[in-house]
């Protein structure tokens, strides 16, 4: 039987702690363990960017992120975003704006965005491009998902004025 | 089959766990990772530091000295490092920059590892295991190294010297078809007094381009001037064949790359 680890993160504000497989990644962790399906599995190389979540403040991949190496860390996730069932702007901009067809990589060009939104919250189109660059989508042809973080960005309330 | 992790907070301590037994190094995770998920059963351990001077960036005195474990990130970041931000800016989406580290950097095969790339052209000193190694020969010895590159340090360009391009077929970013950097000194008359240049995606590493180096000095960067640069850049390239671009391919257009960074 595989050696397990114990990984204790904060997980969407909640702590948790759990027994891993040694060497397993965040990715599988956060959907084998934690319960949390919402980071997708495309690639599992790092070129599809579907399992984006942040970890620290910092945009990563938990594809190629080692839980053992999150220990302590806080993790955000897509699942985390609504509040009391309410969708995060950024959600509501994508449902909204017909951003996800499939859906599949919408998990992954949301955590982007939140961490492009985070840094700055009054992007340019150019800035939206380049933070979604590490994202792939094979059905919007981008351009909805780049309106629905524009759109999300100027319904903020923390919108430069 | 299982992965071990140690995670030591030495580097001293990372080094020796590295001499023991199969074990790799993990940086960022981007390459190593990746191929313990495609089933590379050439290492069991994975030995990570949180020693906080892989991390460590120093700008003083015209050199600048970048822990291993620094990301892309955090080059693009540093308002010291400016003038190389471009090189580092081109490595992956954000999240593999926040990931990605110079060190990992250092050991990619091509197609990836232009940020390698631009540390050959501005002749870079790779730490290694204690001793210092520069990058020319360390490129040759990467796959026999058994001991942990700890970091590498570099001149600053002067202003302008330092010249990059990364060319892919997506944009904004993409697999690299092939990258150039150069550190081009001119005199005062606009002539050329000294030229690295390094090629990235055309040899498994990168490599120098001395023949062009060598033509350029003397040279002025104008169309008639830097003809017999773009004309030897080739010499001695052995381009990659992969999904993005054929060798073929690649050595068709470097010249054309070549020569547009030169007019720039």
């Amino acid at each position: 039987m595989a050696k397990k680890v114990p990984v204790q993160v904060t997980l969407n504000g909640e702590e948790r702690a759990e027994f891993v497989e040694s060497g397993a990644t965040l990715l599988n962790a956060l959907r084998g363990r934690f319960g949390d399906t919402s980071p997708k599995g495309g690639c599992h190389q790092g070129t599809c960017g579907a399992c984006s979540v942040i970890i620290d403040g910092e945009l990563k991949l938990s594809c190629l992120t080692l839980a053992e190496a999150c220990d302590g860390a806080e993790i955000v996730t897509t699942a985390g975003l609504a509040t009391n069932s309410a969708m995060h702007p950024l959600q509501r901009a994508f449902a909204e704006g017909f951003a996800a067809q499939c859906g599949f990589c919408t998990p992954g060009m949301i955590m982007a965005a939140k961490a492009l939104l985070d840094q700055k919250p009054d992007p340019t189109r150019e800035d939206v491009i380049e933070a979604l660059s590490g994202n792939i989508c094979r059905c919007t042809g981008y351009e909805p998902i780049i309106q629905a973080v524009l759109a999300a960005a100027a319904a903020s309330p923390h919108k430069a004025a | 089959m299982t992965l071990s992790v140690r995670t030591c907070p030495t580097v001293d301590e990372a080094s020796a766990a590295l001499a023991a037994g199969r074990a790799r190094y993990l940086g960022g995770g981007t390459l190593v990772v990746r191929n313990a998920s495609e089933g590379d059963l050439s290492f069991d351990t994975l030995v990570r530091s949180t020693d906080p001077a892989l991390s460590r960036i120093a700008v003083a005195g015209g050199e600048a000295s970048l822990g291993a474990g620094v990301t892309m990130a955090a080059i693009t970041r540093h308002p010291g490092l400016a003038a190389i931000a471009k090189a580092a800016r081109a490595v992956g989406g954000p999240a593999i920059r926040n990931m990605a580290t110079v060190g990992g950097n250092l050991f990619a095969a091509a197609p990836y590892g232009d940020f390698a790339v631009a540390l050959m052209a501005l002749g870079a000193t790779v730490e290694a295991g204690g001793k210092a190694l520069g990058i020319d020969d360390f490129l040759q010895v990467r796959d026999d190294i058994r001991t942990m590159v700890t970091g590498v340090r570099f001149p600053l360009p002067a202003a302008g010297a330092f010249r990059f391009v990364k060319v892919s077929r997506i944009k904004p970013k993409g697999v690299s078809v092939l990258s150039i950097a150069a550190v081009i000194e001119t005199d005062a008359g606009g002539a050329v007094c000294s030229a690295r240049v390094a090629l990235g995606c055309m040899a498994d590493r990168p490599i120098r381009a001395r023949a062009a180096e060598a033509a350029l000095v003397g040279a002025t960067l104008t169309e008639a001037g830097v003809a017999k640069a773009v004309a030897a850049v080739s010499e001695g390239i052995r381009p990659i064949t992969d999904p993005i671009a054929s060798a073929w391919y690649r050595g068709e257009v470097l010249p054309v790359h070549f020569r547009r960074l030169l007019l720039a």
